[in-house]
């Protein structure tokens, strides 16, 4: 069975870790990182740019596109879709074709990501 | 991360909403302030035993504005205080929507960017007020006493004081206007940092953070301002490059010499992403296009990969937009390297004018002179860049050019 484990804390605390904070954050995270790949269970690890990186695509007849990140409380996370675009306009093109043959109604929020390990431990 | 490491986070990056909150509701700043700090003491007491508050934005005003409107009661028992302050305590809970934050920091912004102060007063009242730097850091980065820099706030407020601002919600037009006044602070607060070389550039580089972490608070209660992604992106790639600009003795290393490999990749990611946000709207402005810019210089490997023609363009649709000699000077370079030193320096010449004072225009056309094979004029270029520099490291750099002319001739 694949789990996600999804990591939420508040951005503005985050984007105020100086350098040295952010090293040692990386640094601790990074002992376990390798520990569970070693043990077979990590997949891939990645870290999403700050909210105000993104925008959100709402489903519907016609898509469109809003500024900012998902808000609503309504609906829930259900899944997700990794692109490599070249840019957001692409990745937009993608996200509204996807949207097109999603049988649901919701939204689509597109963050890019500071930080992508596909092997969980190495950048 | 320890406790104490992020009540301090929270606690700093709850001040500016926080303290516009509590200048709507008491419509004074000292009280503000006072208030804030207050609520920040009984935090530091209250949060390690109880936990920390789920929203504690939310905590730290309501918390100041008891102390603040308990301690008003106590003074005067008469005194009459703003009536929408008892309704707002519900809405006060359930406050997670920025927007509701939206006005309150523009305000705060606006107060301190007040047009009949001078810039670095300006920059100086941010820095206190709205991100709580301490008067002694402030008085290290502008290299003045702190007694001077207490004088010069304390003055800055008074100024303020009785200014009229306008406690109501704005139009969209006053909102946009205080919008532009308030990107334009953020921006020479960071400039304020980056702009600082030798002995004292490890403080004043505090200001450069202090200016992102206000631009990204502003792009997320503006979430859809191209402008305000704009500023945000121009400080992050300009900032992406902080660690390589200075050599180890603090002087100015040159973009085109600078180690690639020491810029800031998830700055530069970041700021490529906003700029990229930013474009969707079509809807350029100056802040965008000096992303652009910026952005241009970031996605090159090497100098020499450097797409001096579209920096050429973007300088050209940004004279356009607001037209200044400092960014036809600025043009000049990206022409010098698309067309030669001879097309930049006739484009220079007409500004002699205008930027007689200017040390920049003087080290450029020098540089261009000295490309030329000119020396003796490129000589007494670089010697008035000298006279008019604004500080050591600058002198210096301007005085190594001068040694590789004499290595020439």
């Amino acid at each position: 069975m694949h789990y996600m484990v999804l990591c939420y804390d508040s951005e503005d605390v985050v984007c105020a870790w100086t350098k040295e904070q952010e090293a040692t954050a990386m640094e601790k995270l990074g002992v376990v990182r390798k520990k569970l790949k070693a043990e077979g269970k990590l997949v891939s690890t990645g870290r999403l740019m700050p909210t105000t990186a993104a925008t959100t695509l709402r489903k519907g007849k016609e898509a469109v596109i809003l500024d900012g990140p998902f808000a609503e409380t309504k609906e829930q996370l259900l899944g997700y879709f990794l692109l490599e675009c070249k840019s957001l306009e692409d990745a937009h093109a993608c996200a509204k074709e996807l949207a097109a043959a999603s049988s649901s109604a919701g939204a689509f929020e597109v963050r890019p990501m500071l930080m992508f390990s596909p092997d969980g431990v190495n950048p | 991360m320890s406790d104490v490491a992020w009540m301090d986070a929270a606690l700093t990056s709850s001040r500016p909403r926080a303290v516009a909150t509590l200048l709507r509701y008491f419509r004074d700043l000292d009280t503000a302030e006072e208030a804030y700090q207050e609520a920040c003491l009984r935090a530091l007491k209250n949060w390690p035993t109880n936990g920390p508050p789920r929203d504690p934005t939310a905590w730290l005003i309501l918390v100041g504005r008891n102390i603040a409107l308990d301690g008003a009661r106590r003074r005067k028992r008469q005194q009459e205080l703003p009536d929408d302050l008892e309704a707002d305590e519900e809405d006060l809970e359930s406050r997670l929507d920025e927007s509701h934050y939206r006005d309150d920091v523009l305000r705060l912004l606006f107060v301190c960017c007040h047009p009949e102060l001078p810039a670095t007063q300006q920059i100086a009242l941010a820095l206190r007020i709205v991100c709580g730097l301490s008067v002694t850091q402030i008085a290290r980065g502008f290299v003045v006493t702190e007694a001077a820099m207490e004088q010069r706030i304390t003055r800055a407020k008074a100024r303020i004081h009785d200014a009229d601002v306008a406690f109501e919600a704005p139009s969209a037009p006053e909102r946009a206007e205080r919008l532009a006044a308030v990107i334009a602070v953020v921006y020479l607060m960071f400039n304020e940092g980056y702009s600082a070389t030798g002995n004292g550039a490890h403080v004043r580089a505090v200001f450069c953070d202090e200016a992102i972490r206000l631009a990204r608070l502003l792009l997320r209660l503006f979430p859809a301002e191209p402008e305000v992604m704009g500023l945000t992106a121009l400080l992050l790639l300009q900032h992406s490059r902080t660690d390589a600009r200075l050599d180890g003795d603090g002087q100015i290393v040159l973009l085109e010499d600078q180690d690639r490999s020491r810029w800031d990749s998830k700055l530069i990611a970041e700021g490529l992403a906003l700029l990229d946000k930013a474009l969707r709207h079509v809807q350029p402005g100056p802040y965008q296009i000096q992303a652009a810019i910026a952005a241009t210089h970031a996605r090159a490997r090497t100098a020499s990969e450097t797409d001096w023609r579209q920096i050429d363009l973007l300088y050209a649709s940004l004279e356009r937009i607001s037209p200044s000699p400092v960014i036809t000077l600025n043009r000049a370079v990206a022409v010098s390297k698309t067309r030669g030193a001879e097309a930049a320096l006739d484009l220079i010449e007409p500004l002699a004018g205008k930027l007689s004072g200017y040390f920049h225009f003087f080290g450029v056309r020098g540089a261009l002179l000295m490309e030329l094979g000119r020396a003796d004029e490129a000589k007494r270029s670089f010697d008035r860049a000298i006279a008019l520099a604004n500080n050591a490291t600058e002198a210096a750099h301007i005085r190594m050019q001068i040694d590789r002319l004499s290595l020439r001739t």
